[in-house]
């Protein structure tokens, strides 16, 4: 039989405010344990929580971002269950009156655009983090509260996706949408993006749902496919055989790639909301909502549009240079001080990110800025500079932080354009390899460009290659 | 009418350890509050949106601003146990 799958991702993230959501905690990743806490994220007895404005706000950008209708009149709701991530037992959240809902997002699928439910988006506070200690025969945890309260918004797909492929590439939509608002870092391994997937199968053409099973602790894009195709092809051998499917969540084991039971008795989720009576309710009218649109960054979407329109760009290339608005400013602000959009997006793609990449840093920290990367490709127009060198000198630039004129100057790189030095080192190589000169007379085309490489190596690349070119062709035939 | 497992259920949720006469005493009590709010379910209330807050106030903010933190020991002083800079629990998986 065939089977299609059929999956929905519930994915939260954490939104880059300088404090946290109900108190002026700092809500910053990395600090020593249980430093950024007080009295109200700790949960002590006579503390109120006051909503921070700004994560208000990012969250409804975020919302607006994702096509959702904002809910004017929302409110908070108490979570109720017994971890010790939280210090409250209540996770302070939204359940019937969720900030937005009715969205979607379009991602590309081999077949085309496809566009994706969004259900709900709602805010609430982060918990706590929990280190898992086992020494000896006791086995304890260690809980930091520094995360405790920092804002957080649950965005929840309608089951729209189809394959793992769909579901990477929803993921990855989301996470670049949130750059460009820059609500949020989305940092996986930092835990400021996490992914939980909802997975069922059914057979193809069905429109009844499967029972499905959640998988949670996917710590990267690549992980959250392969824990998905790990997971339908367990469900569909589970059908094959005649056997039920439990609902439960599991986990996935990197290492092994497989995904394993997390919870045998799944206590019914019973989480007791009420309306949180520390929170007066939510009003969001609409001239708010009007003025955060407007203030909406250009979207990942419009800007790759605009860059094959405005700079005639081939698709593949906007893709890669709006990959990120960091990237995509890079571009463009090369572009005002040397606008050749082709030449310049080359040279962002392949020079540029190879040295990024074997850096391992990002593009807001590259040693190269636009304005001398134009420097350098205008020396390179100019013809000051080859081609060739322009490569080593923008490596050199990168090392070392120097411009391309002084490097040129230091170096002594320039071009060589004199027709005399030339034609003498032409000479040269022309009389030290008779055996590829009579090759070329016999009608051996390639044997041109073994001389031409010649000239260039004897000249450190220095040799402009249209002269080289010409100057051979006309000592060659003068012979 | 409540049943008596769904004392215990509630009272698992709550993490109360009931004693048999704790349950019977409890599920009795609960059944005559439940009953009180079935009476005010009869009147007629299609008309009267829900009630999300009793105190007449909506959007009290704060600004986006960092302010002191606790000190870290005085922060663990309050914890029944601790190692290092973390509160320490017992086993919870
Ligand atoms: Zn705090």
């Amino acid at each position: 039989m065939k089977y299609e799958a059929v999956i929905g991702l519930e994915i939260h993230v954490e939104l880059k405010t300088e404090s946290k959501i109900f108190c002026s905690c700092r809500a910053a990743f990395g600090a020593e344990p249980n430093t950024h806490v007080c009295p109200v994220c700790l949960g002590l007895p006579g503390t109120l929580p006051v909503l921070n404005r700004r994560a208000v706000e990012y969250a409804i950008m975020a919302a607006l971002a994702l096509n959702c209708e904002i809910t004017p009149y929302c409110k908070f709701d108490r979570k109720n269950y017994f971890y010790p991530d939280l210090p409250k037992n209540y996770q302070i959240s939204q359940f019937d009156l969720p900030l937005a809902q009715n969205g979607y997002l379009e991602i590309d699928t081999p077949s085309g655009p496809k566009r994706v439910g969004i259900v709900r988006l709602h805010l609430e506070e982060d918990a706590g983090k929990l280190v898992h200690v086992q020494s000896g025969s006791s086995s304890y945890a260690l809980v930091d509260y520094n995360r405790a309260g920092v804002p957080l918004i649950e965005i929840v797909s309608a089951p729209d996706l189809r394959s793992p492929e769909e579901a990477r590439a929803y993921a990855e939509k989301l996470r670049q949408i949130m750059l460009y608002l820059g609500v949020s870092d989305c940092k996986m391994e930092e835990g400021s993006l996490r992914v939980d997937a909802n997975i069922s199968v059914r057979p193809a053409g069905s429109d009844v749902l499967g029972v499905k099973t959640e998988i949670k602790n996917v710590n990267s894009f690549r992980s959250l496919s392969r824990a998905l195709a790990y997971e339908i092809e367990r469900h569909v051998a589970c059908l094959e055989r005649g056997e039920k499917i439990v609902q439960e969540t599991r986990g996935w084991d990197e290492e092994r790639g497989v995904t394993f039971s997390m919870r045998s008795k799944e206590e019914a989720h019973d989480y007791r909301y009420f309306p949180e009576p520390d929170l007066p309710p939510l009003v969001i009218d609409a001239e708010w909502v009007e003025s955060l649109r407007k203030a909406l960054p250009e979207l990942p979407d419009a800007k790759r549009r605009r860059f094959i329109e405005e700079y005639g760009l081939p698709e593949n290339a906007a893709t890669v240079l709006t990959a990120t608005p960091e990237v995509a400013d890079y571009f463009e602000e090369t572009l005002k001080f040397y606008p050749q959009p082709r030449q310049v997006a080359n040279w962002v793609m392949v020079e540029l990110a190879r040295c990024l990449n074997a850096a391992g840093i990002s593009i807001t920290a590259s040693p190269v800025k636009p304005q001398a990367l134009a420097q350098l490709l205008k020396l390179m127009d100019a013809g000051i500079i080859s081609g060739k060198i322009a490569k080593d000198i923008f490596e050199e630039m990168f090392a070392t932080g120097k411009d391309a004129e002084s490097i040129v100057k230091e170096k002594g790189l320039t071009q060589i354009t004199d027709e005399e030095t030339i034609r003498q080192v032409v000479r040269e190589v022309i009389a030290a390899n008779p055996k590829v000169v009579a090759d070329y007379k016999g009608g051996k085309e390639k044997a041109l460009s073994f001389l031409v490489g010649q000239v260039m190596k004897a000249t450190r690349g220095r040799a402009n290659p249209g002269l080289v070119n010409q100057l051979l062709k006309e000592e060659l035939s003068r012979e | 009418m409540l049943s008596r497992s769904e004392v215990e259920h509630v009272a698992a949720l709550a993490r109360l350890e009931l004693s048999e006469e704790e349950k019977e005493l409890f599920a009795q009590q609960l059944r005559e509050i439940i009953e009180y709010v079935n009476i005010l379910q009869e009147l007629p209330t299609d008309d009267v949106p829900p009630l999300v807050h009793v105190v007449p106030l909506k959007n009290v903010w704060r600004e986006d601003e960092v302010e002191e933190h606790l000190e870290v020991e005085e922060v663990l002083s309050r914890a029944p146990d601790r190692e290092e800079r973390f509160f320490r629990v017992s086993r919870v998986v």
